[in-house]
């Protein structure tokens, strides 16, 4: 629960389109030889999980600490959207 | 001359650079919740764990109270060289442009590398030789140097890419082969190698020390 006056959000980092993702391109190597064919578009990233008063605060956040723009996008997601 | 050398939680290399700052100057140990420089007239940030490079790489070291100082030495003209972890924690708190990112092997990787020194009027590489590239180790697992087209054609005009991995050996992935870049002003020096580990025979190699000697002869004419 996120508690009083708290709503729960969630920020998923990528590694920026057009910036190579070897650990991406590394399970997307992986799957097939499990059977899983038919896989594209790969990526990993991190999912950083937060209880905020301010949702607004989230994109400084994000800007500040939690992403580095220079190379990642960042997606914010708010429990119940 | 006096280097300060800055230790957060998680740094490893801070006493490797403190003897290799030794060879060619003063240096003392400067604590990453002190805001106080201690007068030291270069600074140091060595390589390591900074944080337990939590979030990524430098990103938590950067908010540090010894970086706001090292932000306004930074401003007066001062000279900071940022080795692996330091160079990521400088890129971090934008005093150096750019990122580093995994290495595209996806491995901690430990080799002498060979580097070409691209610019030597620099106040970090006027004192290496002519000619001969520096053998220096590299030993990191986020040492892929990112910018991007835009900033590094505005890198290359300024001058600010100063060492290249020497052909055959950019084992991170670096962008261009870059291994180390300074900022417009050139007070600012990052590189992902570690000159600190090149500064006796007993390792192979002095390659490191011209980097130390090089600030110690920039801070030195300053003062004239």
């Amino acid at each position: 629960m996120a508690g009083p006056n708290r709503v729960r959000a969630r920020v998923l980092i990528r590694p920026k389109a057009g910036i190579l993702d070897p650990q991406g391109e590394a399970v997307k190597r992986a799957l097939p030889a499990l059977g899983f064919a038919g896989v594209a578009n790969v990526h990993v990233g991190r999912l950083v999980e937060l209880d905020v008063e301010d949702p607004t605060q989230l994109e400084p956040m994000c800007e500040k600490l939690l992403a580095n723009p220079l190379v990642e996008d960042y997606e914010i997601v708010l429990a119940g959207d | 001359m006096k280097f300060g050398v800055i230790r957060f939680p998680g740094t490893c290399d801070e006493v490797d650079a403190l003897y290799a700052a030794r060879r060619v100057g003063d240096a003392e140990l400067l604590w990453h919740g002190e805001r106080d420089l201690k007068g030291v007239d270069a600074i140091v940030v060595p390589g390591g764990f900074s944080y337990g490079d939590y979030l990524r790489a430098g990103a938590i070291a950067r908010f540090s109270p010894v970086m706001e100082s090292v932000i306004s030495f930074v401003e007066d003209g001062g000279l900071v060289l940022g080795i692996c972890n330091g160079f990521q924690v400088l890129c971090e708190a934008k005093l150096l442009p750019g990122a580093l990112l995994p290495n595209t092997n996806l491995r901690f990787t430990f080799r002498q590398v060979d580097l070409d020194v691209i610019h030597r009027h620099t106040a970090f590489t006027s004192a290496c030789a002519a000619g001969t590239p520096l053998s220096i180790p590299a030993e990191h697992s986020w040492g892929r140097y990112y910018a991007d087209e835009a900033t590094l054609a505005g890198m290359e005009g300024n001058g600010q890419v100063v060492l290249r991995y020497a052909a055959g050996q950019n084992f991170n992935g670096s962008t261009a082969d870059i291994a180390g870049v300074s900022n417009e002003r050139g007070n600012v020096f990052g590189l992902m190698p570690h000159p600190e580990h090149a500064v006796d025979e007993l390792t192979g190699s002095t390659d490191g020390l011209c980097i130390f000697a090089s600030m110690r002869t920039a801070v030195e004419s300053a003062r004239v």
